[in-house]
């Protein structure tokens, strides 16, 4: 049986006490299954939809409507690759070539070893920092081809690398 | 350029640890709050008319009148959402205002929401944002231990209580309507105006958006009186905004500075000027929505919403995307249309199928298989996808790409004529 460990089904309840309604709690419940289990699976959101009462159906249709959301597992290290405008600009070609040479897969792809897998994704709201790249929730910026290189070769070894919270 | 203590949004910004609840309360923060608890609701409402404050988070909508349209007394609890959702390409300003100082944020709901009694708020946020909404959640908290929030603030009758709500990755969710089927735990549809959430929206009931820059700018207001802030900018244009430069300058960033300021002087003196001295071809004034601008327009043009009409654009979110010379217009515009095309929810027929269409022939053209019979296409998909949508997002995919094709044709023109990239790039 699926069942949220004990940290996070209190953290569900507590949801359910912010919200109107069981429904609007199912974003948040994504959330919180996605850092859970790494993605959302078939009987994840059979899961989710017993909880909030709501048809399972309409659990999928929010899952395939959200972007974040992912359906199959994306490995350890999820990156997303910034290509609109201003990261096209400043050379998200350049550093996505980087990263498919560093990892040998393509956009789309998770290298056999389940450790990385790369995505294009939509402006990240960080232009000025452009190029930028965003590692599962962190933001990595003005990157060049050899930091995003030398980043992905700290994550591989387990070297530390600063989050967000550390470097703001 | 104006003075660092004359801003209104900005002004304390490096202020280390701003975020901490003592060190915003340190600079004057919360003290808003208690005089607004001190006046009537309508009072706040009146000197927000006052400001002449415009809605920052595209669309332009006076504050006031909009908060007057609600009706109060229907009996239905009413909302306020806070758009965090900050997705328009080109636009990081919101995040500034959110990572930085999420007290003057907090600050702005309490208020917003006592002048047009609201007891329960959301704050909705982009899903990308994870380290903001940490910050926002850790403020949020704060506020609740100081009796910011809650029942009875500050021993007034006023109560508040405010969650923060994460998106999952969806543009449309910005949209007002969106984010309400969103926040309702559904797809992001939008839905038809009217009826307008002012009167149904949440849960069909009277709903408040606003977006992050508008709700920040409401205890300065107070503090300094509306009519102290309809001196900064022009008349119709009051005020000060976020402009958020990037793309090929030497200094991109987010920026304060007046309404109505010459767009030239934005680059140049926040901007620092083109960077590598490299020669501009068009600026995007409001994010990637809003029709380019060709250099000539750039020296005349001032950041006010009437002036900027002339040019056949739009002030939109304060994005403003610098493009150098040498940086292909098709392969701009080949990111820009496939962008909406993957945005758009598809419950319009002209938005989901044109979008698509002119993505297929803008890359087509930019890959150097261009007709001269795409520019007639172009024309007239784009022609079908205005006024005839739900929401707006078929607009602004649309109008655009007519903008850069009226300013601009001759890139389109060397493209099909040549059958590749005048720029070099290769597929
Ligand atoms: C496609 C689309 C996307 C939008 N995205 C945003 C957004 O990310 N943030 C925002 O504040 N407003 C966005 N808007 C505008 C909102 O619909 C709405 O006008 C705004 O949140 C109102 O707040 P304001 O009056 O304070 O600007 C968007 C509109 C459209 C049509
Ligand atoms: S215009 Fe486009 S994005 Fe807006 S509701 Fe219609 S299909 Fe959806
Ligand atoms: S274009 Fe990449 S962050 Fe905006």
């Amino acid at each position: 049986m699926i069942a949220f460990s004990p940290e996070n089904e209190s953290k569900f309840q507590t949801l359910l006490t912010k919200y109107e309604t069981k429904r609007s709690v199912l974003l948040p419940a994504l959330h919180l299954a996605q850092e859970q289990w790494g993605f959302i699976s078939p009987e994840i959101m059979v899961f989710l939809a017993t909880k909030l009462d709501i048809p399972p159906a309409h659990v999928y249709e929010v899952v395939a409507f959200y972007t974040m959301f992912r359906k199959k597992d994306m490995g350890q290290y999820f990156l997303q690759v910034c290509n609109n405008i201003t990261c096209t600009m400043m050379g998200s070609e350049e550093i996505i070539a980087a990263v498919r040479e560093e990892l040998g897969i393509g956009l789309n792809e998770m290298t056999e070893d389940k450790m990385f897998s790369l995505v294009p994704v939509q402006c990240l709201g960080s232009c000025d920092t452009a190029p930028v790249i965003q590692v599962n929730e962190d933001y990595f910026e003005k990157l060049s081809p050899e930091t995003v290189k030398s980043l992905i070769r700290k994550l591989r070894s387990g070297e530390k690398v600063e989050s967000q919270e550390e470097r703001c | 350029m104006l003075a660092k203590e004359k801003q209104v949004l900005l002004r304390h910004i490096d202020t280390p640890e701003l975020k901490k609840i003592s060190v915003y309360e340190d600079t004057g923060g919360y003290q808003a709050l208690k005089k607004a608890l001190t006046m009537k609701p309508d009072e706040i409402i009146e000197e927000v008319k006052k400001s002449g404050l415009r809605g920052r988070g595209g669309a332009g909508f006076p504050t006031g009148m909009k908060w007057s349209f609600v009706p109060f007394n229907s009996g239905k609890p009413i909302y306020l959402l806070c758009n965090a959702d900050e997705s328009e390409p080109g636009t990081f300003k919101d995040r500034v205002i959110i990572e930085k100082n999420p007290h003057n944020l907090i600050e702005g709901i309490i208020i917003s929401s006592y002048a047009v009694r609201c007891n329960k708020s959301y704050i909705y946020i982009r899903g990308e944002y994870a380290y903001g909404a940490r910050v926002l959640q850790k403020a949020v908290e704060e506020a609740y231990a100081k009796g910011y929030l809650g029942k009875n603030i500050l021993g007034s009758s006023h109560s508040l209580e405010l969650v923060v709500h994460r998106g999952a990755g969806a543009y449309i969710c910005g949209e007002e309507t969106g984010l309400i089927s969103s926040l309702e735990g559904k797809k992001g549809y939008p839905r038809l105006k009217p009826p307008f959430p002012a009167v149904q929206g949440f849960l069909e009931c009277p709903t408040v958006v606003n977006n992050v820059e508008t709700l920040s700018t409401i205890p300065w207001i107070l503090n300094n009186t509306g009519a102290e802030y309809a001196k900064y900018g022009k008349e119709k244009s009051t005020g000060t905004r976020l402009y958020c430069l990037s793309g090929w300058l030497n200094k991109p960033g987010t920026y304060e500075d007046v309404l109505g300021m010459p767009l030239k002087e934005l680059l140049e003196t926040h901007g620092g000027g083109m960077k590598n001295g490299a020669k501009l071809k068009a600026v995007i004034p409001g994010g990637s929505s809003t029709p380019p601008l060709t250099p000539e327009e750039v020296d005349k043009m001032t950041m006010d919403y009437d002036d900027v009409g002339k040019y056949g654009t739009f002030l939109g979110s304060g994005g403003v995307i610098v493009i150098p010379e040498h940086f292909c217009l098709l392969k701009l515009l080949e990111r820009l249309t496939e962008f909406y095309w993957d945005e758009s929810c598809g419950q319009c027929t002209p938005c989901r199928e044109g979008t698509g269409w002119l993505y297929k022939i803008i890359e087509g053209i930019y890959h150097g298989h261009g007709k001269e019979s795409d520019i007639a296409d172009i024309k007239k998909t784009a022609g079908n996808m205005m006024g005839t949508t739900i929401c707006a997002l078929s607009d602004a995919a649309a109008m655009p790409v007519l903008g850069y094709l009226k300013k601009f044709p001759h890139e389109f023109e060397a493209h099909i004529k040549t059958g590749k990239c005048p720029y070099g790039e290769t597929h």
